[in-house]
């Protein structure tokens, strides 16, 4: 008998099929995603997703009976009352009254496919296709942080960071192409020239000392570590990209933005946040809501309460700036933000913001995504609704930079494909 | 049963507590072996015991349970399922798996308590080992010495043909071959067996055969007949030749495709024989499962309750098998909510108990039903006898007694379609006995659980349509769509058009016929 601990082998043999698996279920998946995020919290990102696809694509099938039809007979157990000869009545479709033992499984198909994704295929599969802006990239690689790498071997170095193995297999390699004799050669040597004293042969004692010397000799002349052996490891400083980032959610609250309207904007942010935190190890999220003037909420009242008031968007602006003086230094971090509104704003206030964005926020964010949310009431009457204050400003600023975006939704379908056309990978630049 | 005392001597105990440890694992299997090999008298391929962890085991489950297998998608859609019904708490993972090889490999969770490792070291170590070892299936069909290699092998060779045709083309090959894994077994004849070096110097004479004589059959079959053709010969007559040289009707499905389909390379027909290996080596597996578990089950409640009155392990710990073992045998009766058909460890164990009841304590009834072992005296013996030589088709035939009848309260109901309700066949009772007897043998039968589908014709003068069937008995015909999708699965291998026809068994009539275009 044998007993073996298969512990310590590696985990997840499986992972190559599993790959597999999901790759042949592609598109079924993603359609599950996207329903999946529907359920999803801003901030919610650990863990995977449950998702459900139906088993169409991945059928297994096998010639099996049909299920109903045909005379058949069945042996069940736990009789109570029956007689023979006794009728029954049917039992619901589906049921089947029980089944003979051995037939428990050419059910076969199953309607719905349910499995866990972890996050890591949840963040894959979802953003396959995106990638940063290019421009953000560049920006990355601009921090000023760096950490050591192992970078080779050297031939100089601190004694702290010497390779031994290296060293040694060098300084082998050196006594044996030089036949630096070994200590067991000079022993076995001094052993026989104890013998033959012992055995008073004076002259093969003599020769014995002669060669003992040659050896002696040959093993001060050829040292056992040389210094030309010796190899340090060798580390390079390389930058380290910065890998945290803030996530500013700026909206209009006012009354004229509709529970759709914030789920939609809703929607935005959620995907922006997990699309960042498949960038960056750790995101913050900020969330800021504005009427005629700003604050810094929670998520909670971000999305749910409501307030009156009148709009003035550079109000939130002016928070974001304080709150990036206060917490958020940009040589730290990795700034993103995204406002939605629905466009409308105190037409006076125009000029206040594009000066704050143009002069102060752009320059030090990442990235800053405009999306204007619920056009489709002037939309439904077939002829382009006239462009909203905000809009014409904003147009503006995204002809002078190239980190700022804006777009319209009008509903939840448009999400996913705006969202995708900002980030889409080969993303255009002039 | 031998009274040692049944009251845990503090100085003979194996071990206390949950906690297991390798010097304890090591104890328990000595004691376990020699109650398993001295008192019941079991015969073991020697005994491979690994230790792994939950995931691990999830793995396991996800490869059909065998250590190593060549990549596919399904084992991957399987591992996304059990993992899901694992991770919500739907479905406790099974306590060990078992692989019919020699060693005989038993994997056992860490997460067990050292009551269950013994438990499960006497179910699968000693009580389904002792059955892959002398069952006659499994000593026919299966080469336990061999499979391993062979696994190898086949991973290895699919790996490689990934590498030299891609993985999407091999993955038609191994869908489709999958789709028809159960109609890729010799039922009657043995399979030679397996061996891997022969495998390898085969798999090469194979390839040269094909290269020096590309579609042979084709043309002997084909061309060949044709030529001597005589003016006015019977037409019917020069197919049956064909069918007869063709080696039709054939149920192996694989097996033909694997030999005749004309347009597979020699490596996509390499793919289909190792699909068709794997299916052959479970398939005794398939037709022994009331006997297998049975025979498990019984061993490890033997071996517990010896380990028990021999004062080897503490009341506690026996109660923590005991209670696990009620689980596993547990049946419902068909109007609970969790019934879901008969469980072959409750039916096997219960058969197996039986047995022994009838050998020791027989009464009237049994010595007229089992004039042949009622209280021979000798319970190991005769139940060695039944895991030898039995299938659960036969066993049940020969040894469901009209005690177990009555315990279980078995009865036949009939479901004829058209009928607006099902009639009670028959009961528990002294009419009903042989009826239910028969019924439920019946069930056990894979030959009838399986869909009767063979081969029958090529049509080899016209557009090599090839012509299955399906023998229908009493009306019961295939279901459509996965019916559908597995000839889809099929032309994938054949390349030419296809029928399924069925037919009545009685009246010969074909009743339904199911067609697919041939993919050019």
């Amino acid at each position: 008998m044998n007993i073996i601990d298969r512990r310590p082998n590696p985990k997840g043999k499986s992972l190559a099929n599993r790959q597999r698996f999901i790759d042949r279920a592609r598109g079924e998946v993603k359609k599950a995603l996207v329903d999946a995020l529907k359920r999803r919290k801003v901030g919610e990102t650990d863990g995977g997703e449950k998702i459900s696809i139906p088993s169409r694509g991945i059928a297994e099938p096998v010639f099996h009976r049909a299920a109903h039809g045909g005379k058949r007979d069945y042996i069940v157990p736990g009789n109570k009352k029956y007689v023979a000869g006794d009728q029954i009545e049917r039992p619901p479709a589906g049921e089947g009254g029980g089944r003979g033992g051995a037939s428990a499984e050419d059910g076969g198909e199953q309607d719905a496919f349910e499995f866990v994704l972890s996050k890591e295929e949840f963040l894959n599969l979802f953003f396959e296709d995106l990638e940063l802006p290019d421009l953000v990239k560049t920006r990355l690689k601009e921090s000023e942080a760096t950490q050591l790498a192992r970078a080779g071997f050297s031939i100089a170095g601190t004694p702290a960071s010497l390779n031994l193995v290296r060293t040694m297999r060098n300084s082998l390699a050196r006594r044996i192409s030089l036949h630096r004799p070994r200590a067991h050669e000079i022993a076995a040597l001094e052993r026989q020239i104890d013998t033959a004293l012992a055995a008073d042969d004076a002259e093969s004692a003599a020769q014995g000392r002669l060669d003992l010397d040659l050896l002696q000799r040959r093993a001060r002349r050829v040292g056992f570590i040389d210094p030309v052996d010796v190899r340090y490891n060798r580390f390079e400083r390389i930058p380290k990209p910065n890998t945290q980032a803030v996530m500013f959610c700026l909206m209009d609250v006012s009354g004229s933005m509709t529970e759709a309207m914030k789920d939609l904007a809703k929607r935005f942010f959620l995907l922006l946040h997990v699309f960042l935190t498949r960038r960056y190890k750790h995101v913050e999220v900020v969330f800021i809501r504005h009427t005629s003037n700003a604050q810094e909420v929670d998520e909670e009242t971000f999305f749910h309460s409501r307030e009156t008031g009148g709009t003035i968007v550079s109000t939130a602006l002016e928070e974001m700036m304080r709150v990036v003086r206060e917490r958020y230094s940009p040589d730290n971090w990795n700034i993103y933000a995204a406002q939605a509104s629905d466009g409308d704003n105190y037409t006076e206030d125009s000029d206040r913001c594009s000066q704050l964005l143009g002069g102060e926020i752009l320059p030090l964010t990442q990235y800053f995504a405009y999306i204007e949310v619920g056009a489709e009431a002037t939309l439904r009457h077939g002829f382009p609704s006239p462009p909203t204050d905000l809009w014409r400003t904003y147009s503006q600023i995204a002809e002078q930079h190239r980190n700022f975006a804006m777009r319209k939704v009008a509903d939840q379908t448009q999400i996913f494909p705006v969202f995708h056309e900002l980030f889409a990978k080969q993303r255009e630049h002039a | 049963m031998a009274a040692d005392g049944g009251i845990a001597n503090p100085d003979r105990l194996l071990f206390e507590g949950p906690e297991w440890d390798f010097e304890k694992l090591r104890r328990v299997y000595g004691a376990i072996e020699e109650i398993a090999l001295g008192e019941l008298g079991l015969d073991v391929y020697p005994n491979q015991i690994e230790v792994i962890t939950s995931e691990q085991m999830l793995d396991a489950y996800a490869s059909i349970g065998l250590p190593l297998m060549y990549r596919h998608w399904s084992f991957g859609k399987r591992f996304a399922r059990e993992e899901a019904l694992y991770r919500h708490g739907l479905q406790g993972l099974a306590y060990e798996i078992v692989i019919n090889s020699s060693p005989c490999i038993s994997y056992i969770m860490e997460e067990n308590s050292m009551t269950m490792q013994a438990l499960v070291i006497a179910h699968a170590a000693f009580g389904h080992n002792h059955f892959f070892k002398n069952n006659y299936l499994f000593r026919q069909w299966t080469d336990a010495t061999g499979i391993l290699d062979y696994l190898t092998f086949a991973r290895d060779f699919v790996a490689h043909a990934e590498e030299s045709h891609g993985v999407e083309a091999v993955e038609r090959v191994v869908d489709a071959a999958h789709a028809l894994m159960n109609h890729g077994v010799h039922r009657y004849d043995r399979p030679a067996k397996l061996n891997l070096e022969e495998e390898r110097k085969r798999q090469e004479e194979r390839r040269q055969h094909f290269e020096s004589s590309y579609d042979d059959i084709w043309r002997t079959a084909l061309i060949g007949d044709k030529r001597e053709e005589e003016p006015g010969q019977d037409k019917e007559k020069q197919r049956a030749e064909v069918r007869r040289r063709l080696g039709l009707p054939e149920e192996n499905l694989l097996y033909f495709l694997e030999k005749r389909a004309p347009r597979l390379e020699p490596w996509q027909r390499e793919l289909v024989r190792i699909v068709r290996h794997i299916s052959q080596y479970f398939y005794p597996q398939k037709q022994t499962r009331l006997l297998n578990e049975g025979c498990a089950t019984f061993v490890h409640y033997e071996i517990m309750t010896r380990l028990h009155e021999k004062g080897l392990i503490t009341d506690g710990s026996f109660l923590e098998a005991l209670h696990s073992h009620t689980s596993v045998v547990f049946q419902p009766d068909f109007d609970d909510r969790r019934y879901n058909g008969i469980n072959p460890y409750a039916l096997g164990f219960a058969m197996m108990r039986d047995i022994k009841r009838i050998c020791l304590e027989p009464e009237d009834e049994d010595r007229e039903w089992f004039p042949e072992i009622a209280g021979n005296g000798d319970p190991y013996g005769t139940l060695r006898h039944a895991w030898a030589n039995y299938r659960d088709e036969s066993f049940v035939l020969q040894y469901l007694s009209p005690h177990l009848m009555r315990k279980f309260r078995l009865f036949k109901v009939l479901d004829e379609e058209g009928a607006d309700t099902l009639v009670v066949d028959a009961i528990h009772d002294e009419r009903g006995y042989r009826e239910i007897r028969r019924a439920l043998a019946r069930h056990y039968d894979l030959a009838r659980h399986d869909p009767d589908i063979q081969i029958r014709d090529v049509d080899l003068q016209g557009d090599r349509c090839l012509v299955l069937s399906h023998v229908v008995h009493d009306g019961v015909l295939l279901d459509e769509p996965s019916a559908k999708a597995v000839l889809e699965q099929l032309a994938e291998l054949w390349r030419y058009s296809i029928r399924l026809e069925e037919i009545d068994a009685a009246s010969e009539h074909v009743i339904k016929a199911h067609e697919v275009p041939a993919r050019l």
